[in-house]
C-alpha cells in the first residue's frame, strides 16, 4: 500500500524542524565551561571544509573545471573577496574552462 | 529601524550566493522528483517545507518503496542531524535576550549553507541578518524545484554545472578569512579537508553517509582541538 505523499512530507518536515529547533531552545544561556566553548567555536570550520573537500572536485563536468572553480575560490577568499564575489567568478570559472575543455 | 533593515539587507546580499547554489541542486532534485511521480505542487511544497537536499533526494527514494511513517521520521533523523549540531553552535550566538519568536523562525533556515555565513559573522547573531539570507535562498529553493519539475531542459547542463560550484565558493569564502595568518585554524581546516579526503576513499569509511561523516568528523575534530588549543578570549574573536 502506498503512503499519503502529503503526509510523508509532514513527518519529514517535523522531524527535520524539531532537529533544528531544540538545541536553539533549550540551550538559552551562555555556556561558561571552556571546553564546550571551544569545541562551538570549532564546529563550523571543521564542518565546512569537510563539506567543501572532497565534494567540490566531483561538484561540476569534470576535473578540470572543479579545481578551477576550486583555485579560483581560494585565492580570492585570500584576498578578502566578499561571499557574492567569491561565489560568483568560482561559477564563472568553471563556465569558462567548460567552454574550452 | 537601522539594527533590522541593514542586517537584513546585508543578509539578502550574501543570500544572492546560496540561492543560486540552491538554484542548481533543487533544480536536480526536481528532475528526480518527477521521475518519482511528484507532481509539481507535491515537489515544490516539499522544498518550501524541508530545506534540506539529503534529506529530500532520500525522501524521493523511500516514498517510491512505499516505506512506512516511521521509517521515513527515522531516515531524516539519521540524515539532519547534523542540524542539531549547527543549533547547538548557533545557539551560542544568539543574544541573551533574543525571544522566542526568533528563535522558532531562526531555527526554520538552518541548513548547511545559512547556518555556515551566519555563524561565522562577527559579533552576536541578528536575527535579521538570517531572515535577509532565508528571504532569498529560500524562494531560490523553491524556484529551482519548480524548474526542475516542470522541465528539465530550461536550463544547459552547462550553466547548472558551473552553478554547482556556487555553494562551495560561498563555502571558502566563509573559512578563508579568518584563517589567514592564523596558523591553528589552518592546521585545523587543512586537516579536516584531507581526513574528509581520507574517508571518501578508504574502502569501509566510505561507505558512510556524508551527513554521517560530517558528524563524526566534526565532533572528532572539533572535540580534539578543543582539548589541545582551548580558546579563552571568545567573546573578542567572535
Amino acid at each position: 500500500m502506498k503512503g499519503n505523499t502529503y503526509l510523508y512530507i509532514l513527518v519529514m518536515a517535523g522531524v527535520t524542524y524539531l532537529i533544528r529547533l531544540i538545541p536553539l531552545i533549550f540551550m538559552r544561556k551562555e555556556i561558561r565551561n571552556v571546553y564546550l566553548k571551544s569545541f562551538l567555536y570549532y564546529v563550523p570550520y571543521v564542518t565546512l571544509a569537510v563539506m567543501t573537500f572532497p565534494a567540490i572536485l566531483s561538484a561540476t563536468a569534470n576535473l578540470w573545471s572543479a579545481l578551477a572553480g576550486f583555485s579560483v575560490a581560494l585565492i580570492l577568499a585570500y584576498s578578502g573577496g566578499s561571499l557574492f564575489k567569491v561565489s560568483i567568478l568560482a561559477c564563472l570559472s568553471v563556465f569558462i574552462i567548460e567552454l574550452m575543455v | 529601524m537601522s539594527n533590522k533593515i541593514i542586517p537584513w539587507k546585508n543578509g539578502i546580499k550574501d543570500g544572492i550566493p546560496i540561492a543560486l547554489g540552491y538554484f542548481a541542486v533543487s533544480f536536480t532534485f526536481g528532475i528526480v522528483a518527477k521521475k518519482a511521480g511528484l507532481t509539481p505542487f507535491q515537489a515544490v511544497f516539499m522544498s518550501g517545507a524541508n530545506l534540506t537536499s539529503a534529506g529530500q533526494f532520500g525522501a524521493l527514494a523511500l516514498i517510491g518503496t512505499s516505506a512506512t511513517y516511521l521509517e521515513m521520521a527515522l531516515t531524516q533523523l539519521v540524515i539532519n542531524l547534523r542540524y542539531c549540531l549547527m543549533s547547538c553552535s548557533l545557539s551560542q550566538k544568539f543574544e541573551a535576550g533574543a525571544g522566542w519568536p526568533h528563535r522558532f523562525l531562526v531555527a526554520f533556515g538552518v541548513t548547511d549553507e545559512i547556518f555556515g555565513v551566519s555563524v561565522c559573522k562577527e559579533g552576536k547573531l541578528n536575527p535579521f541578518y538570517n531572515y535577509g539570507l532565508m528571504s532569498v535562498s529560500i524562494p531560490g529553493w523553491m524556484l529551482g524545484t519548480f524548474c526542475g519539475v516542470v522541465s528539465g531542459e530550461i536550463l544547459p547542463a552547462r550553466i547548472i554545472s558551473a552553478l554547482s560550484v556556487a555553494l562551495y565558493g560561498m563555502f571558502i569564502a566563509v573559512i578563508v578569512p579568518p584563517a589567514k595568518g592564523n596558523k591553528l585554524l589552518t592546521g585545523i581546516i587543512l586537516s579536516s579537508m584531507l581526513l574528509s579526503l581520507l574517508f571518501s576513499q578508504v574502502p569501509i569509511l566510505s561507505q558512510i553517509s556524508q551527513g554521517f561523516k560530517i558528524i563524526i568528523l566534526t565532533v572528532v575534530i572539533a572535540g580534539i582541538a578543543a582539548l589541545l588549543f582551548p580558546v579563552k578570549e571568545l567573546a573578542d574573536e567572535r
